[in-house]
């Protein structure tokens, strides 16, 4: 099923990072999109909300500036690209290509990723200008923790829409199915507000499901707030060691549905 | 303008629109679980700001529910009407068949902003008003004639504010092929509009009602509603929304004008 070497993988990258520098102006306006999180850090300095969280102003601009990082670098769309090609009928192609499909499309991510990556950029350079207090710097071995749990992020949140797209072989239309969970992923990862400021009844049950180690883990690493990182870490492998199989027997089951459309 | 051929019309569209939607139940299903998720997901956000506080930006939980009232019905409209017409502008462009729609004998931005109808986004409109008519009732506001003409007028000005935000946008595609991202920003610019104006700071606040006048479309309507809203501000709302729908209105013939045709 997974024919893959470094030659393969090289090429997919190359070839889809060019594509997507096509589109510059785009993923520019894609990273703008992505500011949520500053509107929110505006509303917890402004009404003094934080006081009740023990987060000082600086942490907070931190934390909510690590979640937008965490949040453009972890940013999943594969369901609408994958519905689209079934749709129309463009897998079929891909299909006898010997290289699971999904591959192309984890490709596109990642190269996308790497273009959006000055963009981000300059948006936390004009975050710094307008709040200096909040600069830091992390250190090493915290800044590769974080960079390798937006990672895992980003598989575990990939995993599950690639699960989804996989339903494509069965309705036609799965991106209503993906609509629907990111407003649990939008509300509980730890976008809008930090987990910690979630009321007990939530948090006694939230650690158990993957949201807050969509964005919230990974932001409160980069940030330097204090949080477990071996659970963290375990938590987001279970959750991947989870998924893959699921994602697995999917694909193989609608594969062998698969009617080609047009054909 | 003939006012009946083109209710007629309308009354075509819809019945195409629907029929085409109900191809998907199932879809319609999941997106009216969608919209509940949605509100509840706001209300959770709210409580959360509200747990220690009693108030953020002037305004208590009672009269922030008014706002995410008014935002639900809005995003609802955005969801049935906006989103499936104005997004389908990029494909018209795209695929050349902008074409049609510029020799159909009707107004050009009339089929495009009315062609189809999602409704799922129904639901969402419903939901909002029933939570503003519990906000009505807990803050114990009086119902008379000119407070719903007031408030019609006022949210009905809103509906046309972000029409034309929406319009605007999907018109730059004339140039720019595709914008659909671009309406990704003005998406999360609308975020906003679930929280008062006041709980921003100063610069925010500027912006958000001169630039992108997003801060008008949920809180003058609800300070409407509150009793709480000045007669400048209505005076304000409804030569915005009048200047706005021009200017839109302008900018797509003008547009139009550099409308090149794909593949000729």
């Amino acid at each position: 099923m997974f024919n893959l070497n470094k030659n393969k993988l090289i090429t997919l990258l190359k070839v889809q990072y060019s594509n997507m520098l096509e589109y510059r102006v785009e993923i520019a306006l894609w990273a703008i999109s992505g500011i949520i999180p500053f509107f929110m850090l505006n509303i917890w300095t402004n009404n003094n909300l934080n006081e009740s969280i023990n987060l000082s102003n600086e942490m907070l601009s931190r934390y909510f500036l690590s979640a937008f990082f965490v949040r453009q670098f972890s940013v999943v769309w594969v369901v609408f690209t994958f519905e689209e090609d079934a749709l129309l009928g463009k897998l079929s192609p891909y299909l006898i290509q010997p290289l699971n499909p999904f591959f192309r499309y984890l490709a596109q991510h990642l190269a996308e990723q790497i273009t959006r990556f000055p963009f981000a950029l300059i948006i936390a350079i004009i975050f710094f200008l307008i709040n200096p207090g909040s600069l830091w710097i992390p250190s090493l071995g915290l800044f590769l923790c974080s960079c390798l749990s937006t990672f895992f992020s980003f598989l575990i949140q990939f995993l599950i829409q690639s699960i989804i797209a996989c339903l494509c072989f069965w309705t036609e239309k799965a991106s209503s199915i993906e609509r629907l969970l990111f407003i649990p992923t939008l509300f509980l990862s730890g976008l809008l507000a930090p987990v910690i400021s979630f009321p007990e009844f939530v948090k006694s049950w939230i650690y158990i499901t993957p949201f807050p180690y969509l964005i919230d883990f990974p932001a409160n690493i980069l940030s330097g707030n204090n949080t477990n990182l071996i659970s963290g870490f375990l938590m987001q492998i279970f959750w991947i060691l989870v998924l893959f199989p699921i994602f697995k027997r999917t694909w193989s089951l609608g594969t062998k549905k698969y009617t080609a459309m047009g054909s | 303008m003939n006012i009946k051929k083109y209710i007629k019309i309308y009354s075509l569209f819809l019945y195409t629109s629907i029929a085409s939607e109900l191809e998907y139940k199932y879809n319609v299903i999941i997106d009216f679980i969608t919209a509940i998720l949605s509100l509840i997901g706001s209300l959770f956000l709210l409580t959360i700001f509200f747990q220690n506080t009693d108030n953020i930006g002037g305004w208590n939980f009672e009269q922030a529910l008014v706002i995410q009232g008014i935002y639900t019905i809005l995003n609802g409209i955005t969801n049935t009407w906006f989103n499936p017409n104005l997004t389908e502008i990029v494909k018209h462009i795209r695929e050349g068949t902008l074409d049609f729609v510029l020799l159909k004998p009707i107004d050009s931005q009339f089929f495009i902003s009315l062609k189809k109808i999602s409704p799922s986004g129904i639901l969402e409109i419903i939901l909002g008003f029933s939570l503003l008519f519990y906000c009505i009732s807990i803050n114990q506001i009086n119902i008379n004639l000119g407070f719903l003409f007031l408030c019609l007028t006022t949210l009905f000005c809103s509906i046309v504010i972000l029409y034309s935000l929406w319009f605007l946008i999907s018109t730059t595609t004339i140039w720019f092929v595709k914008t659909w991202n671009a309406t990704e920003v003005l998406r999360s610019f609308l975020y906003i509009g679930r929280f008062p104006l006041n709980s921003f700071s100063f610069s925010l606040r500027i912006f958000f009602s001169i630039f992108v006048p997003i801060a008008f479309i949920t809180s003058i309507p609800s300070e409407v509603i509150l009793g709480i809203a000045q007669v400048w501000e209505i005076l304000f709302e409804l030569i915005v929304a009048g200047i706005f729908f021009m200017v839109s209105r302008r900018f797509w013939f003008f547009a139009l004008k550099y409308y090149t045709s794909a593949s000729s």
